[in-house]
């Protein structure tokens, strides 16, 4: 019990010199997949009803029977409901977008890594071609070409980001695959593939798990940055970015429909980040 | 030696760029028999080995020779057909037992490897072989072992573990490179000991490669001695150690310390150093340090008998003159 309350309190409670508790958000974190999963038991109204007689409500008031805890957008919708909803678009276009780009990019890094030679060089140049475009730039470039939608954005997102681990997934393979061990499986008769999933994939999963953290909330803020721009997902799905570019005007007379979303974000992002660079600090030897 | 050979190589040489780092190698080792391939580091002995496994790799490359196995050609380029005989026929170890295990996986999963990899078993009876292995191989509670994670296991102990990985797949040929240069010297005993009792029991040929004459005396039945990528003297291993006949291998021996010579003497070491890559000597390529060379030595000896015993390969000119070296 005492060694719970242990791990507890160091986790939630601040200690000098220890940083910012983690598990604070951590728990900020799993709430928010919580409620993207059971959202539809969460919200109190359908996120797409419209209310005209409700419009611009301020939090806490009342129209028509519904209850606007935290007020209506312009179409008189809960705003409630639409953040509960939005959570759902804004965390799984990130999560699948880090999915995507994190296995093509460690994919192709390992390849590079392992046969060097001219697959390395090429795809090594790739890589450095992309991280030299600004990565917002090219993401609203191939939007407009592709054009906006859920699907899109997804896939806009991976092919920006896949070079980030593709380098560190490059990297680490070359140290690894110099490594005793992989030279005694090769010994043993085991063949490129097996000796790249079996002994170097798991050797190297460390690294690359922190980059997908802090690629997480990036990819939270680039969906974001692509639906305020109106290239993002379209209406009436809307993502907490979506929502912030149409709060934006009319920030004037109703600052909520803005500011609850932007709240949002701004704990995702941050909680995100926070944790993968506790993980970072955690998996790397020299600053345990 | 044994009349059946095992392992024959003829000639085999490898290359890194423009410079022969094994040059014109022949090795036979007949089945059961322990041979020990002896030189200091840049000798090129543990390129032999790599290119008889067929893992060369990068800037360094087969230039010529060919092998045969128990009759059968190697093509030694041939990732594919080497890969089908790694784990099967060949087996190799290698010095720094704890990084030769991958730390992310149990042992026991280690030495089934070679069985998994070549589809010789399932994994359930690959498991059990593997934890059959560990107790053949001297681990107690192997049941238990087999579970553990390389870092939770000695050094000795993952010598062991290794040892039984290249084992499992009940090779012809194994290659032990330095198998205990990185143990203490108890372990050291113990895995020389069990090395030899395994040879004893499955008949497997050895091929070990060190550069420890204490190690070479108490394993081996045959010993080749390396210089400069060259084979320089070829003995059965008592021969070699009573009447070396190659001034290297002579002045080698007399490095070992003694415990005779009083705690004043000093050590004895060869005078000079190895060249490098670029700079060896055409002819013999021990001439710019032994005492013996002269004009003659320019010429590039063959390896031959210097006496009665066919066994026994020397390749100098003056090799009748050794026994007067001290």
């Amino acid at each position: 019990m005492s060694a719970v309350g242990n791990v507890m309190r160091r986790s939630f409670v601040p200690r000098r010199g220890g940083g910012v508790p983690v598990g604070l958000f951590v728990a900020i974190f799993a709430a928010m997949i919580l409620i993207a999963i059971f959202a539809p038991l969460i919200a109190p109204y359908d996120p797409d009803r419209q209310n005209l007689l409700g419009r611009l409500k301020a939090p806490g008031t009342e129209a028509r029977d519904v209850f606007y805890l935290l007020g209506s957008d312009e179409l008189g919708r809960d705003l409630l409901s639409r953040v509960i909803y939005g959570a759902r678009i804004s965390l799984s276009v990130a999560i699948l977008s880090v999915l995507l780009s994190g296995c093509v990019g460690t994919a192709l890094g390992m390849l590079a890594g392992y046969l060097r030679g001219w697959v390395g060089i090429v795809v090594m140049r790739l890589v450095d071609i992309f991280l030299s475009i600004p990565a917002i730039l090219l993401a609203i470039i191939m939007v407009a070409v592709l054009g906006p939608g859920f699907v899109n954005v997804v896939f806009v997102l991976a092919l920006t980001r896949w070079p980030r681990y593709a380098r560190v997934a490059y990297g680490q393979t070359l140290s690894v695959a110099e490594q005793p061990y992989v030279r005694l499986a090769r010994a043993m008769g085991a063949g490129p593939g097996r000796v790249l999933f079996r002994h170097i994939l798991p050797n190297i999963i460390a690294p690359l798990s922190v980059v997908a953290t802090l690629e997480f909330g990036l990819m939270v803020l680039f969906e974001a940055g692509l639906s305020f721009l109106g290239l993002g997902v379209q209406p009436p799905m809307a993502s907490w970015g979506a929502m912030l570019s149409v709060g934006r005007n009319y920030v004037s007379n109703a600052w909520w429909i803005a500011t609850f979303p932007g709240i949002c974000l701004f704990l995702l992002v941050l909680s995100v980040n926070l944790i993968g660079d506790r993980l970072s600090d955690y998996l790397n030897p020299k600053s345990r | 030696m044994t009349d059946a050979q095992t392992l024959e190589i003829r000639d085999l040489s490898v290359g890194i760029g423009p410079h022969d780092v094994v040059d014109g190698v022949d090795l036979s080792i007949g089945r059961g028999e322990i041979v020990a391939l002896v030189g200091e580091s840049g000798s090129g002995k543990s390129l032999t080995a790599l290119a008889l496994m067929g893992l060369l790799g990068g800037a360094v490359r087969q230039t010529g020779g060919r092998a045969t196995l128990d009759g059968t050609a190697l093509d030694l380029g041939d990732d594919a057909a080497m890969r089908r005989l790694r784990g099967t026929a060949l087996a190799m170890i290698f010095q720094e037992p704890v990084a030769s295990l991958n730390p992310l996986l149990s042992v026991g999963a280690q030495v089934a490897e070679s069985l998994v990899v070549h589809g010789r078993a399932t994994r359930r009876e690959a498991w059990d072989r593997a934890v059959e292995m560990l107790r053949e191989v001297g681990i107690p509670a192997p049941e238990r072992r087999a579970r553990q994670l390389p870092s939770e296991l000695s050094g000795g102990m993952c010598q062991r573990v290794m040892i039984a990985s290249a084992l499992i797949s009940e090779p012809r040929l194994l290659i032990a490179d330095e198998p205990t240069t990185a143990l203490d010297v108890t372990i050291q005993a113990q895995i020389l000991h069990l090395m030899r009792r395994l040879r004893d029991e499955t008949g497997t040929s050895v091929l070990i490669i060190t550069h420890d004459m204490g190690v070479v005396a108490s394993v081996a039945d045959r010993v080749c001695v390396m210089y400069g990528g060259r084979i320089v003297e070829q003995a059965e291993v008592h021969r070699l150690f009573a009447d070396p006949r190659h001034p290297y291998t002579k002045l080698l021996l007399a490095t070992i310390p003694r415990m005779t010579g009083g705690h004043k003497s000093e050590l004895f070491s060869i005078e000079g150093r190895v060249p490098d890559l670029a700079d060896w000597p055409e002819g013999c390529r021990f001439r710019t340090r032994c005492p013996l060379a002269d004009g003659k030595c320019a010429e590039r000896p063959p390896l031959a008998p210097p006496g009665s015993d066919p066994g026994h390969l020397a390749a100098c000119w003056h090799s009748d003159r050794v026994e007067d070296l001290t």
